[in-house]
């Protein structure tokens, strides 16, 4: 390379770095900055919520190595003396653990009993610490975590009043437990929690420690074997491991979310690359001509993408921080999804995901801008040189790499998950998407050769300059059409999401009064469940036991319902989906379990299914599969008689009541409450329950909504930029426009029409891309990562809405361009540049 | 006497509110003792203990002291609990090994509730247990077994003589107060004959141990700051037991010892009659303590010397019970001649017992 072409290349290369922060380029490192932001801020928040897990099972489960579980009731406590005499273990702690309601409010708190003398060497965690240590085993004492004690608000020698059954057990605080981190849960002995919270004869854990030496899995495997059924025997990170697995799903899905925002950043750096290429060609052609070879002006164009890609990762990853930071302060490390325990969390951060987000956001800016750089290297110098705006070239070879793009999406989304990820679907929805971007010439030509010329000469002149530049007018629309896409797919599955959570809360809440009990601690026993039935104004009464039963403790445990059901008519009370059925007469008894026990144990109806209650095998037939939004983690319904028998408890924890005909709900619930005493019981009419779900669906899916936007606003400013660029650039075409009599406000219109059509055209494709792609969102992202079905709801009149303001924006932005661009004078236009 | 260190300073003031929850039996003079009934457990007593201390030696005659101890304790807590792990009685274990060729104790300790099996105190005989730690009387012989991380014995405590009652027939007073008192008999002579397992190697040993088992509801009296306490196995059949209390100016304010010659005649001394004179003192390397452990003892006209198997018998339990203390094998002299074996606890000279 001559020095002169040196020269020259490090002219346009540093006016473009001047270039950097302004217009154009401001906004491409903007996209850059956005989509690292948020990739890095949920990134962080993700960490720092599996890493509070994990450090609060380390605290709780301490130096165990490993813990025996039962389901939520706990198993048989004479299996502790058999844990503790085994010859490959050293200490046994005992452990009783409910979720205690506090009295007159609805929050619970997590009480853990404890033999602190067994507790001392394997859990230090859970030893309360007082100025009395005999109160470590008084039964009225309590000890609180500071955290605790700070959400309570109480302090020691303070009384604190937990609901025990329909009574109110007062305790003494009588110290802390634990460190000074946020966890909160408060600490009893053992004897008490079995006394006060009606948990006679069990306990819900026995930790182990194991002689040292002794092989651990080899320990776990033999003492398996002797467990009764239900009760599981592993390491106690296999209970973080399986609360993290559970909610891996949901953290995937953020994290795509967030690349996503990244990939519309690099389209938008496309975007503004091509334009800029386009408007350098002449620029490029010389310093060609000089001697520079080719590669060395792709490096020029990339090194251009690099410092704009390491500018934008800077501010994204301070800017990703901050967001982290303020939404854990906010909404907790699941973002109000309910995944973990509430408690404030620390951004846990580290070097190598700070990297890793520099180099996805400099890769974005590199990608975006590679085939632009080609594109400047590819250009024949003599013809560049004469003319300044040709259209842009694309590749020959991305027409079939656009359809091979198409194919293989759509035959990705019928793959199945890979370890329970919904991996190809999230591929497929990338490969239909850049499939679409690479198709737009192809799609745009043909849209546009649809439409037949006008008579009006600026629509005319309007449509045949964008016939004329396909590739232009593609690249220009590629920030669009993406953010269009992934907005519209978002929209439907949300909108088909929350009209299915609607339908399916008006099906599962037929009642006219619900009573629930909070926590463990709480319940009505059979004499309640008469008094309540017998209430006035009540016509019928249904009551519901609900607890938790592990079947895999590599999962976490499973809901157990046990209601009043009528089997012969299963679809009255649950939102059935596809066939269901009625066991023979001398088949096991019916069972109806919700799409994620389906999906997790394969069951389709009529198998048999064996669950463990209390502490035996009890078999059932699947009768149907149904819909459970509320719990995720599965669940099944079996006929209360049944769950009675087989465990010998026959308390509840809900009532559904339906009304006497001239019956009030005030009034009953009123009486409830006079029966119960004020804040013991939670009652609620099907309406709250209602709004309360639909505004955490809406709480949850805040975020999306909020990436929705922001993607939109990253399309729109991409086209806006575009289009001011080009119009900008194409001064000289009306300077001769002018110059042949046509009108400035023709000219203006004739832009006007141009951006409307642009953005009509990105607006009609990302609307196909976009529903093509919500179609996998709910059919296999949703389906393979929560387990649960909707059905499809498109919101017809949001959508037309967002496609008519883009469209009239588009218009308005090319228009008040084209003010400028023609403002000047005609001849001087004209001439401009040469 | 002795060991109550251990339950007032464990569960600390506890005791004052636990008086509230529940009543205690007091203990009270002429209630005759039976056996083997009362070698069981009291549980309706507030604390008891059995308390086995001895001199052993292998086949190379290496000398050994060793010690295994079980607290019994009602805390008076969760008395009306439904549950089996209700509290009402705790359960603790004590062991040590004196061994001079260490020149250190090694010391086990633990703690339970009674119940489920893995820890009990039983009624009508010895039979006291926490998880694997046991003392059992199979017909006039104890089975003491221990497996601790650095050690492990199991020995046979055959009894070559009739129990030792001390204080008035088992009635012994810590006090001017009357209620103040225990009851308390002593096993001396008892013959040991076992296995002893430490530093890798298993020997067996025999030799000679002592019993003492004590019950009580009452407390250390006001002003005590801690005590003296020593039983000795005499190489002629003969046993002496003798203690002091002590106030903080290290004045005794309450003695007692009796004296069970070869021939079976016992003589009880009173507290003005019995005299710790401290001989020489070492100074403990970890906490600074001085402690005199060599002593001149006199009950009457019986005159003993003490001198320490070795040095260093301080037993570090501040972690489980918040104590520090001296309790080690012992070498009694008359005149400079070797008369006998025994054990002597010294509590209270670092910072004064808290009550």
């Amino acid at each position: 390379m001559s020095v002169a072409a040196q020269y020259a290349l490090s002219r346009a290369i540093s006016g473009r770095a001047r270039d950097v922060l302004k217009g154009r380029t401001l906004l491409a490192v903007m996209a850059i900055a956005f989509g690292v932001a948020l990739g890095y801020a949920v990134h962080v928040i993700n960490q720092s919520a599996v890493r509070e897990l994990a450090s609060g099972v380390a605290l709780l489960s301490g130096a165990a190595d490993l813990e025996v579980r039962g389901p939520r009731e706990g198993f048989d406590e004479h299996l502790y003396p058999v844990l503790a005499r085994d010859r490959d273990v050293q200490d046994a702690s005992p452990v009783v653990e409910v979720d205690a309601k506090l009295a007159g409010a609805r929050a619970t708190l997590q009480v853990i009993g404890v033999d602190v003398f067994r507790a001392r060497s394997i859990t230090p965690a859970l030893v309360g610490r007082g100025d009395d240590a005999l109160d470590t085993l008084r039964p009225d004492a309590i000890f609180l975590t500071r955290a605790a004690a700070r959400g309570l608000g109480v302090e020691p020698g303070q009384s604190l009043h937990l609901q025990a059954g329909l009574q109110v057990a007062t305790l003494r605080v009588a110290g802390y437990v634990g460190d000074d981190g946020d966890r909160q849960y408060a600490v009893m002995d053992i004897a008490a929690v079995q006394d006060r919270f009606a948990r006679d004869g069990r306990v819900t854990r026995v930790d182990l420690r194991l002689a040292p030496g002794v092989d651990r899995a080899a320990v776990a495997r033999r003492l398996q074997a002797s467990l009764p059924a239900g009760v599981h025997v592993a390491p106690p990170a296999t209970t973080a491991d399986a609360v993290t697995r559970f909610s891996r799903a949901y953290r995937v899905n953020l994290d795509v979310l967030a690349l996503v925002a990244l990939f519309t950043g690099a389209m938008l750096v496309y975007a503004t690359q091509t334009l800029a290429v386009a408007r350098r060609r002449t620029q490029f052609a010389l310093l060609r001509t000089l001697g520079l070879s080719s590669r060395r002006l792709v490096a020029g164009v990339l090194g251009e993408a690099i410092v704009l890609g390491i500018v934008g990762a800077i501010v994204g990853l301070v800017a990703g921080y901050a967001l982290a930071l303020l939404a854990l302060q906010r909404f907790g490390p699941d973002l109000g999804a309910g995944y973990f325990e509430p408690g404030a969390v620390r951004p846990s951060v580290d070097a190598w995901s700070i990297l890793a987000f520099a180099l996805l956001g400099v890769l974005a800016a590199v990608v975006g801008s590679l085939l632009p750089a080609l594109d400047a290297s590819h250009a024949a110098p003599a013809a560049a040189l004469k003319a300044a705006d040709a259209d842009v070239v694309v590749p020959a070879r991305s027409r079939p790499l656009a359809w091979i793009g198409l194919g293989a999406g759509a035959a990705m989304a019928f793959l199945p998950a890979v370890n329970e990820l919904p991996i190809f679907g999230y591929l497929a929805i990338a490969l239909i998407l850049l499939g679409g971007i690479l198709a737009l010439p192809t799609l745009a030509r043909a849209l546009l050769h649809a439409l037949p010329v006008p008579r009006h000469v600026p629509a005319a002149l309007a449509l045949s300059h964008l016939r004329a530049t396909p590739g232009r007018f593609a690249s220009m629309l590629a920030a669009v059409v993406a953010s269009v896409a992934l907005m519209s797919a978002m929209a439907i599955m949300v909108d088909s999401f929350r009209d299915s959570l609607d339908a399916w809360l008006r099906v599962m809440l037929p009642a006219d009064i619900y009573v629930r009990t909070a926590g463990d601690t709480a319940f009505l026993s059979v004499a309640d469940q008469q008094a309540i039935s017998a209430l006035p104004g009540v016509a019928h009464a249904e009551f519901m036991r609900a607890t938790t039963i592990s079947l895999d403790p590599a999962r976490p445990p499973v809901v157990l319902l046990a209601r009043d059901i009528d089997a012969h008519d299963a679809s009255a009370r649950l939102a059935l989906v596809g066939a269901s059925m009625v066991p023979r007469v001398d088949a096991p008894p019916p069972a109806w379990i919700s799409e994620a026990v389906a999906d997790a144990a394969h069951l389709r109806p009529g198998d048999t299914l064996t669950l463990p209650i209390a502490g035996r095998d009890v078999a059932f037939t699947v009768a149907g599969i149904w819909r459970d939004y509320a719990r995720q983690q599965g669940s099944i319904v079996i006929e209360r008689k049944r769950y009675a028998a087989s465990s010998g408890d026959a308390t509840v924890n809900e009532a559904a009541l339906w009304l006497a005909q001239d019956a009030r709900a005030g009034a009953v619930r009123n009486a409830l409450l006079a029966y119960a005493g004020t804040g013991r019981l939670q009652v609620t009419t099907p309406g709250e329950l209602r709004r309360l779900s639909l505004a955490t669906f809406d709480r949850t899916f805040a975020v999306t909504y909020a990436l929705e936007a922001a993607a939109v606003v990253i399309g729109l400013a991409g086209l806006s930029a575009a289009l001011v660029a080009q119009t900008l650039a194409r001064r000289r075409e009306f300077g001769m426009l002018r110059h042949v009599g046509m009108p400035r406000r023709a000219i203006g219109r004739m832009l006007a029409i141009e951006g409307a059509l642009l953005a009509a055209t990105g607006v009609i494709v990302g609307f196909v891309l976009g529903f093509a792609i919500s179609l996998i969102l709910i059919h296999v992202v949703n389906r393979q990562s929560f387990h649960w079905g909707m059905d499809l709801h498109v919101p017809w009149p949001s959508l037309a809405a967002l496609g008519a303001v883009l469209i009239v924006l588009a218009a308005a932005t090319a228009r008040l361009a084209s003010n400028h661009a023609t403002g000047q004078d005609a001849v001087r236009a004209v001439r401009d540049d040469w | 006497m002795r060991r109550r260190h251990f339950l007032t300073l464990a569960l600390g003031v506890a005791f004052a509110r636990a008086e509230a929850e529940v009543r205690y039996p007091d203990v009270v003079a002429g209630a005759a003792l039976a056996f083997p009934r009362d070698e069981g457990a009291h549980p309706a007593f507030r604390t008891e203990w059995w308390y086995v201390t001895g001199s052993l030696r292998d086949a190379r005659q290496r000398e050994y002291g060793f010690q295994l101890t079980f607290f019994r304790s009602r805390p008076g807590v969760a008395e009306a609990s439904a549950s089996a792990f209700a509290p009402r009685q705790l359960l603790f274990a004590h062991a040590a090994l004196a061994n001079p060729a260490q020149g250190r104790l090694a010391v086990d300790e633990r703690a339970a509730r009674a119940g489920f099996g893995l820890a009990y105190a039983n009624e009508g005989r010895t039979d006291v247990a926490i998880d694997g730690a046991s003392l059992v009387d199979r017909h006039g012989t104890y089975a003491a077994h221990l497996t601790a991380r650095d050690f492990a014995f199991d020995l046979a405590l055959t009894k070559t003589q009739p129990a030792l009652l001390e204080g008035d027939a088992g009635f012994s007073r810590k006090s001017p107060a009357p209620l103040d008192a225990s009851y308390y008999y002593s096993l001396p002579q008892l013959r040991a004959q076992g296995v002893l397992r430490h530093d890798g190697r298993s020997d067996d040993v025999s030799g000679v141990a002592w019993l003492d088992h004590e019950w009580s509801s009452r407390l250390l009296m006001s002003g005590a700051v801690g005590w003296d306490w020593t039983g000795i196995n005499f190489d002629d059949g003969a046993a002496l037991m003798a203690f002091r209390i002590r106030d903080a100016e290290g004045r005794a304010m309450w003695a007692s010892a009796t004296y069970r010659d070869r021939d079976g005649r016992t003589t009880t001394y009173a507290p003005q009659q019995v005299s710790f004179v401290a001989q020489s003192h070492w100074r403990s390397p970890r906490t600074g303590t001085d402690y005199p452990v060599a002593f001149a003892i006199r009950a009457g006209d019986i005159a003993v010397e003490l001198d320490p198997l070795m040095l260093d018998q301080e037993l570090d339990a501040r972690a489980a019970i918040g104590v520090v203390y001296w309790e080690g094998a012992v070498r009694a002299r008359i005149g400079g001649r070797a008369v006998g074996r025994g054990y002597l606890e010294l509590t209270g000279y670092g910072k004064p017992l808290r009550i």
